[in-house]
């Protein structure tokens, strides 16, 4: 098949000139910092389980308060391709919630004082969520719902550049003529530039135990890698037999594209 | 089949007995080893046998990724979420089947194009092309009843969209399209009654297709191949055997295509998907966009240029219908568009047409282009190329086979294949 050249042109310049008019304005997302980095991106890149084990912490002691991580399992915190913590150091973090446990053999769902029947966690349990019911989770936070951690950077255009903007862009003095609703908070990196969420990290919201200054870049950094494992926790696994399969499938085309020319030597 | 009698020798004793009982093992040898083939036939005929490996793929992750499913509108969400955590490699499937399915149309696409511009539509091959429409056809629904499994955001409200569709039917005969509506849904909305049918449909859907592809590949073999020149085979210097001659040259082609098919599924795999399909379905939410994958964007592109909803969706289907009415549109005796200078940048529009109708169908359409200080809403451009498209078949098809002179078309395949090599 062969295309025209004129059309080809034609077809470069409609391309190139009809640019989409863009947004911008009182309410128009910034787009997501580009000038920040991540272990896990490009095709090799790996969690850095160091930063992984930090944002656990961020998470545990900071968001967790309000954002469930529904999806995670205790297990895969010893996973492999994940923060890397032991099974034994993984069952205490398990063993450190209360899962809901109701009912008991006696068919009670409450203990003596009427609170409800719960357990220590095991592997298999769940991160358990901050509030037990969407109302609740509303009632506590000025009608807004925080959204499940889970997989949030998959969940968002920009991904982890995006969740880091969000967490590491409050704190700015919004334009002269912009409204702040009561109750709100000011973040030209989300959509509308009111946010629900109160600036989530200040410096020393956490204590590293590796010594890790806890400026709040540094915490949005580690809790954005470790959202990113908490969304997609077989990434490692992933890009390490994606390269054998790219691998096996370049040889092979390559052997396959030499029996081809020999084959149809003789008819060419 | 075609082309020449049956050259199997059963060699054993039980293939003896099994050939003059049920002839299966003549049957493969004579389609699959034997079938004589245009000798000529370039890059743009591999795709054939890389629809049909596309096919197998997405039935082979589809039968597992089942097993773990669960088609209820509570757990939908989390099962495909426990498929790509917990599952053995869930995630591998699970990439493989959604990324698979835009693999399975960039293929079918490029199959389709071969065909309109090495006029493989036409006589003797009516119903062979036909049989690929109804195919396509049914692709497109099967990968509409799949995208609405995972019981995201977009999956709802794609599923919203597009059986409210039907409702657009009340415009002739009042009630009737809602009533159809409903039906669709099990219900007054999109619905677990919706999602449990579709997953029962998404199941059914690609086992059709298998067949449908049979009589496909049945109809093919009827006729033979058609080829770059679009002559006929003039005789057995003009074939090779498919095998081994065909087998290792699409092998080498799948080979490549499915480098590509790698790199999307270990390397980017939601570069295709919609973010919003990441978040539980809402319906209290309606999403800032409501988009489809990008294979159906140019269906989309028309539907949404189009103001009164009724005649939007009889413009798109219409659209679907229209494909299967070209081997009648085309009015010239010349299958290949290499001897067809008139016709051939009018096909190359067409195929810029198609992804310029697939760019606005991603857009709003009351998104702006900004020309030179002039601001065209995309509304415009949409209309364009969905007249264009209908232009090219209604018009163009008909129109240029009579008013073209086509260049002299070669004696024979065997002829420009030797000259080309001296």
């Amino acid at each position: 098949m062969r295309i025209s050249l004129p059309l080809g042109l034609a077809l470069a310049a409609l391309v190139s000139t009809g640019v989409l008019a863009a947004e911008s304005g009182p309410g128009v997302a910034l787009p997501p910092k580009s000038d920040v980095s991540f272990s896990f991106e490009g095709p090799f890149g790996t969690y850095d389980r160091a930063a992984l084990q930090r944002g656990f912490q961020v998470y545990k002691e900071v968001c967790s308060a309000c954002h469930s991580l529904n999806r995670v399992a205790f297990h895969a915190l010893a996973d492999e391709g994940g923060p890397g913590f032991t099974e034994a150091q993984a069952k205490a973090i398990a063993a450190s919630y209360k899962i809901p446990a109701g009912p008991n053999d006696k068919g009670e769902t409450t203990d003596a004082n009427g609170n409800p029947l719960t357990r220590p966690g095991i592997l298999a349990d769940h991160f358990p969520p901050p509030f037990p019911n969407d109302e609740a989770a509303r009632t506590a936070n000025n009608g807004a719902l925080p959204p499940d951690l889970s997989i949030i950077e998959k969940a968002r255009n920009g991904g982890a550049h995006y969740v880091y903007s969000i967490l590491t862009g409050f704190g700015q003095k919004p334009p002269a003529g912009f409204k702040v609703l009561d109750g709100k908070y000011y973040n030209p990196y989300f959509p509308g530039w009111n946010i629900s969420m109160p600036p989530p990290l200040n410096a020393n919201s956490v204590t590293y135990s590796d010594g890790t200054k806890a400026t709040v870049e540094q915490e949005a950094h580690d809790v954005v890698t470790f959202l990113a494992w908490a969304g997609e926790p077989k990434m490692e696994e992933r890009k390490r037999l994606g390269f054998g399969v790219m691998l096996f499938l370049m040889a092979f085309a390559g052997v396959l594209y030499l029996a081809y020319r020999k084959m149809w030597a003789d008819q060419h | 089949m075609s082309a020449g009698e049956s050259t199997y020798v059963p060699k054993t004793g039980f293939t003896r007995w099994l050939d003059s009982r049920l002839p299966i093992m003549r049957f493969a040898h004579d389609t699959m080893l034997t079938y004589p083939t245009p000798k000529n036939l370039n890059i743009w005929y591999t795709f054939g046998g890389i629809l049909a490996v596309m096919l197998v793929s997405q039935i082979v992750t589809g039968i597992v990724l089942a097993m773990h499913y669960v088609a209820n509108d509570k757990l939908a969400f989390d099962s495909v979420e426990n498929i790509m955590r917990d599952v053995n490699y869930g995630w591998l499937l699970r990439y493989a089947h959604a990324n698979g399915a835009s693999m399975f149309f960039l293929a079918v696409y490029v199959h389709i194009f071969r065909g309109l511009y090495y006029g493989s539509y036409k006589a003797p091959r009516e119903v062979l092309w036909i049989l690929g429409v109804i195919i396509y056809v049914l692709m497109i629904a099967t990968a509409f009843l799949g995208y609405v499994l995972p019981w995201g955001q977009m999956s709802f409200w794609a599923a919203t969209v597009i059986t409210n569709l039907f409702s657009s039917i009340d415009q002739i005969v009042p009630h009737l399209g809602t009533a159809i509506s409903t039906w669709l849904w099990g219900g007054f909305a999109v619905g677990d009654p919706t999602l449990n049918r579709f997953f029962s449909l998404h199941y059914l859907l690609p086992f059709v297709i298998f067949a449908v592809v049979a009589l496909h590949i049945w109809a093919l073999h009827v006729p033979g191949n058609n080829n770059p020149l679009g002559i006929d085979v003039k005789g057995p210097q003009d074939t090779v055997p498919f095998h081994p001659y065909y087998t290792i040259k699409d092998g080498f082609y799948l080979v490549l295509f499915f480098i590509l098919f790698a790199a999307l599924v270990f390397y980017a795999p939601n570069f295709v998907g919609d973010v919003e399909n990441y978040q539980p379905a809402n319906p209290l939410v309606t999403p800032p966009e409501i988009v489809p994958e990008w294979y159906l964007l140019p269906f989309y592109a028309m539907l949404r240029s189009i103001p009164q909803k009724l005649i939007g969706v009889i413009v798109l289907f219409g659209a679907l219908a229209t494909l299967a009415f070209t081997p009648w549109l085309d009015t010239s005796k010349v299958r290949s568009m290499r001897f067809r200078p008139m016709i051939r940048p009018f096909f190359w529009l067409l195929v810029a047409d198609c992804i310029l109708l697939g760019y606005l169908g991603a857009n709003r359409p009351d998104a702006t282009w900004n020309l030179g200080g002039i601001e065209i809403a995309l509304v415009w451009p949409a209309r364009l190329g969905t007249l264009y498209y209908y232009a090219y078949f209604w018009l163009l098809l008909p129109l240029i086979g009579i008013l073209e002179t086509p260049k002299p078309l070669p004696d024979s395949i065997a002829k420009p294949v030797l000259a080309a090599a001296e």
